[in-house]
């Protein structure tokens, strides 16, 4: 018998390696045409980010805004939904919680002030997503072009609200420093091997983030009404599942979970609210989604690895000056033409290496 | 409102419109064969990154522009192979083009020219502005004078180019053989393949188009307005020329009106910057760079008029055995 599906340990495993070894095998050409060494580069970059423990916990700082933005993107994939404006959500996200923090910070003890400011996130961040959410469920407008429009309606909101934020006598395009009560607590007070890396507790909300995401998608109903649309819409509307609704709520939820994608660089970070601060984090989501299948393994294992990449790529432009880290904003290009655009580039040929190999042990 | 010109409003519109209206057009080819091309935005920035380090190398725009061409077109087979033959999710393509050109580019201007990622000033390797027969002798009268020797005259090729490109994209897509073919592999491919049209080929050399004709909106960035390279300058003409084609309903003159209003757009929000109005007072610059967006959701909604997109949009063709 031929088979013609893949099995699942090479969908899972085999398709996701080989395309993430042809993005980066295009990478060590131009790191080569650039007139660098690529296994001294890789060689750097693994040590600056995985094995030293300070960079470690750089890497998965970074990681820990990868996971709520490709949580984000995750969950209205499950609906069929392709979120593109997880940036703008973030973005907004951020002033929600920015306005929380400023009108709070001064009265309240961190224990409030936190999830407080957490609460602000997620709820603007919603909000942004929300109406996107409504116009597809409602109108039939593509959700893929209305976020889009989010994003650059969010962007030009927000450069005009942060003059409003400048604090008197600035020039910077930032609001103030935040009191102490909304830092976040570092996880270096436990582990001072971490050095001064700004990892902190919205790495831990992040895994409890992917652990709620995987329990409500594969073993809630709701979950299971995502699934069904995300599936077949008209098979799911059938089984008596509300469209629309599932459609709203789903937006909501990615938005909620892309603007808590603010937190950790905003209070555990920078501890102000700066023009641009997600800094593409919301697209990255994008990548994550797509190389982590949607799974939380997978989304947690790609956001580490694209938090690698910056923190490695950070040291590697200090040290090498033709690989600048603009690079690496390439390299995450690639990764996502090579493991999201072209997924199943690799899977006819894996699926015929079994077929050979299946007749030639039954013959 | 003595600093309120309307006549430099309406100079500087049409100036601005030409980035939009190439990128438009060549999208109109892309979407309404069948493929998104959300990668509109990274085809203009590596097309103006070619087209400013080819003309300040060689010290000839000519060669800058054909030299967009090759890279635009490139990319734009990149995403014709992905979408086409490998099936692939063309949404996520496009994105990924617009995140790997904003790193690459700036990589590459940093290699070559060491300034931070721009390219020197091209200087005479610009595009020079055409300067009609007789607009020295027409320039005294009033209103003649500005309209032949500044409107009409007075601009780059290019801009000629943009303006001729509407009659032309008009014709091919509405009464050309190809255009034909063109809208049936966008509304039914299955249609058109059953009527012994390539699917394939038709939407591959959509794609080819949509390479040349987005390559001339990088081209005018650099040779044209800037006359140098900076990191990320296409800062969303990519997107905005997608909003214009979605606003426009696909259509190439509504299309084309969409560039020209998001055009205004920019120019009135260079001219409304710290200029008190009556009534609203000062309009921040950035609200003003919103309406464009703003205007098109409310499109997208069928608030105002009604968007439909081409029916097979973003789905890859399977020939049905």
């Amino acid at each position: 018998m031929k088979k013609t599906e893949l099995p699942r340990w090479a969908t899972a495993f085999v398709l996701p390696v080989l395309n993430l070894m042809s993005a980066l095998l295009v990478a060590a050409l131009v790191i080569h045409l650039l007139g660098e060494s690529p296994s001294e580069s890789l060689h750097i970059l693994v040590d600056s980010a995985i094995l030293d423990p300070e960079g470690l916990a750089y890497t998965l700082f970074y990681a820990s805004t990868f996971i709520f933005a490709g949580l984000a993107v995750s969950i209205a994939m499950q609906a069929g939904l392709f979120n593109i404006g997880a940036e703008g959500q973030m973005y907004i996200g951020g002033l929600g919680l920015t306005w929380a923090v400023l009108a709070l910070d001064t009265h309240l003890p961190g224990i409030l002030m936190i999830p407080l400011a957490m609460i602000g996130a997620a709820v603007f961040g919603a909000l942004w997503a929300f109406i996107p959410g409504y116009l597809q469920a409602k109108r039939g407008s593509h959700v893929v072009v209305t976020t889009i429009m989010f994003n650059f309606i969010a962007a030009n909101v927000m450069n005009w609200l942060i003059l409003k934020l400048i604090p008197e006598g600035q020039q910077n395009p930032a609001s103030r420093v935040f009191a102490d009560s909304a830092a976040l607590p570092l996880l270096n007070k436990v582990l001072p091997v971490l050095g001064d890396a700004p990892l902190n507790i919205s790495f831990i909300l992040a895994i409890v983030a992917l652990v709620v995401y995987g329990v409500v998608v594969w073993r809630s109903s709701w979950g299971y009404q995502l699934r069904a649309t995300g599936l077949n819409a008209h098979a799911a509307h059938y089984a008596g599942v509300k469209i629309s609704r599932t459609i709203i709520v789903t937006m909501l939820v990615s938005g909620a979970l892309a603007g808590l994608g603010a937190v950790n660089s905003v209070m555990g970070s920078t501890h102000y609210l700066s023009l641009n601060f997600p800094a593409g984090a919301g697209f990255v989501g994008i990548a994550i989604a797509l190389m982590g299948r949607q799974h939380p393994v997978g989304i947690f294992l790609s956001s580490v690895l694209f938090g690698a990449l910056i923190q490695g790529g950070f040291d590697l432009s200090l040290e090498k000056p033709n690989i600048p880290q603009e690079t690496f904003i390439f390299i995450q290009g690639l990764i996502i033409l090579f493991c999201g655009a072209m997924e199943n580039f690799y899977a006819p040929a894996i699926l015929k290496l079994i077929n050979v190999t299946r007749t030639t042990k039954e013959a | 409102m003595e600093d309120f010109h309307i006549a430099s409003i309406i100079v500087s519109t049409i100036r601005n419109a030409p980035v939009l209206m190439f990128a438009a057009l060549g999208g109109l080819f892309a979407e309404r064969s069948g493929v998104v091309d959300i990668g509109l935005e990274g085809k203009i920035l590596a097309s103006a990154f070619a087209s400013a380090a080819v003309a300040y190398a060689t010290q000839n725009p000519w060669y800058g522009i054909l030299a967009g061409m090759g890279v635009s077109v490139a990319l734009a087979m990149v995403q014709a192979f992905v979408s086409i033959t490998q099936k692939g999710n063309q949404l996520v393509c496009g994105i990924a083009i617009n995140i790997a050109m904003s790193g690459l580019t700036f990589v590459l201007a940093q290699f070559f020219f060491q300034q931070g990622g721009r390219t020197p000033d091209l200087r005479n390797a610009r595009l020079l502005d055409v300067i009609l027969p007789g607009t020295a002798a027409l320039d005294n009268i009033p209103v003649i004078g500005w309209l032949y020797g500044h409107v009409i005259g007075g601009q780059s090729v290019l801009v000629y180019v943009a303006f001729l490109l509407l009659p032309i994209v008009h014709w091919v897509v509405y009464h050309s053989r190809f255009g034909l073919r063109l809208r049936a592999c966008g509304e039914n491919p299955h249609a058109a393949d059953a009527a012994g049209v390539s699917v394939e080929r038709t939407r591959y050399l959509a794609m080819l188009v949509a390479g040349v004709l987005c390559s001339f909106s990088g081209a005018y960035l650099t040779l044209v307005q800037s006359g140098f390279f900076l990191r990320d300058m296409s800062a969303g003409a990519g997107y905005l020329a997608l909003t214009a084609l979605v606003f426009g309903n696909w259509r190439p003159l509504h299309t084309v009106l969409g560039c020209l209003m998001f055009g205004l757009f920019g120019a009135i929000q260079i001219q409304l910057e710290g200029v008190d109005l009556p009534v609203v007072g000062r309009l921040p610059g950035s609200l003003i760079q919103a309406i464009p967006y703003v205007v098109t959701v409310v499109v997208l909604a069928g608030l105002m008029a009604k968007s439909v997109a081409p029916k097979a949009i973003g789905k890859p063709f399977v020939k049905s055995r």
